[in-house]
């Protein structure tokens, strides 16, 4: 099936996770190799799932650990 | 990303663990929880959405955890228990921060016409690698994903910072897989609608020079 970009935006997360069934799939990356639109839009989304996969994007503050420890014993061996 | 022998195996030791914390060896408790403590701030983040109340309500869910570890049913795994306590954590602490300031704010509404489409852009290629290791674009990120409505950041984080599947989303939230990846498209397209011209005027064009992402 032939898809218009529309289409493909709306399946585009979907892509990503791998979850559109084969068929749909081979008709996206057709048209990706096509469309220079989706296929930016496409590494758009993707880069952002790299930066928030990347600990440095979100991190804990800092003596977040070691406050739990604290508490963490406090808990378990004073009550 | 573990394989699935790995995985496996880990939930084997989880087990052994929670066993032996159960059986009265109280102190492993904190190495049970240790490779989540991220997981459970963040979630908590998603929902509170500053610093204090995330970190408070993450060491309050975490206690609970131990206190109910024995409820723990071996059926889910560990993480996604946590992260179900985690996530009633925080909508409990929002509960009484909302009746404490007798807010009356609503939750958006589901649906509605707006349209999720991504901002077109030819010229993402051209973004050196380099320029995602920016501290300024991690900055900008964290206030996309910030200014996401709540039910979007919440979907957004458990699957794609906690990286919990589309299942384990669904489980924790309380609302069915669909929903879960409904949503999850819109909270990505509204941050790279948010995002894309910020990355362009961030990178130095480089006409012709970039290929394909690996």
């Amino acid at each position: 099936m032939k898809l218009n970009c529309r289409h493909v935006w709306d399946h585009i997360s979907d892509y990503i996770d791998a979850s559109v069934p084969a068929e749909l799939r081979a008709d996206i990356e057709r048209h990706l190799e096509l469309c220079e639109i989706c296929s930016a839009i496409l590494d758009s989304t993707r880069n952002i799932l790299v930066l928030t996969a990347d600990d440095r994007t979100f991190e804990l503050p800092v003596g977040f650990s070691k406050r739990l420890h604290e508490r963490l014993e406090r808990e378990l061996f004073e009550n | 990303m573990k394989t699935g022998e790995g995985r496996a195996a880990a939930q084997r030791d989880e087990s052994a663990l929670i066993a032996r914390v159960l059986a009265g060896e109280k102190d492993l408790f904190y190495e049970l929880v240790r490779p989540y403590e991220r997981m459970v701030y963040l979630t908590l983040f998603s929902i509170v959405k500053n610093e204090t109340d995330a970190e408070d309500g993450a060491q309050d869910a975490i206690v609970n955890a131990y206190r109910h570890l024995s409820k723990f049913r071996g059926d889910a795994k560990f993480s996604t228990w946590l992260t179900t306590i985690a996530v009633n954590e925080g909508r409990q602490k929002l509960r009484r921060a909302k009746r404490a300031k007798e807010d009356s704010l609503d939750e958006p509404i589901e649906g509605g016409d707006e349209e999720y489409s991504p901002a077109p852009l030819t010229d993402w290629r051209e973004i050196p690698l380099e320029a995602l290791e920016r501290k300024e674009l991690r900055e900008e990120l964290r206030k996309a994903v910030q200014a996401l409505p709540d039910m979007y950041r919440e979907i957004f984080t458990l699957r794609d910072l906690d990286e919990l599947n589309v299942a384990e989303t669904a489980a924790a939230l309380g609302i069915n897989e669909n929903m879960v990846k409904v949503r999850l498209h819109r909270a990505r397209m509204m941050l790279q609608k948010r995002l894309a011209p910020i990355l362009k005027t961030t990178a130095p064009a480089r006409k012709g020079f970039w290929g394909r992402m690996p």
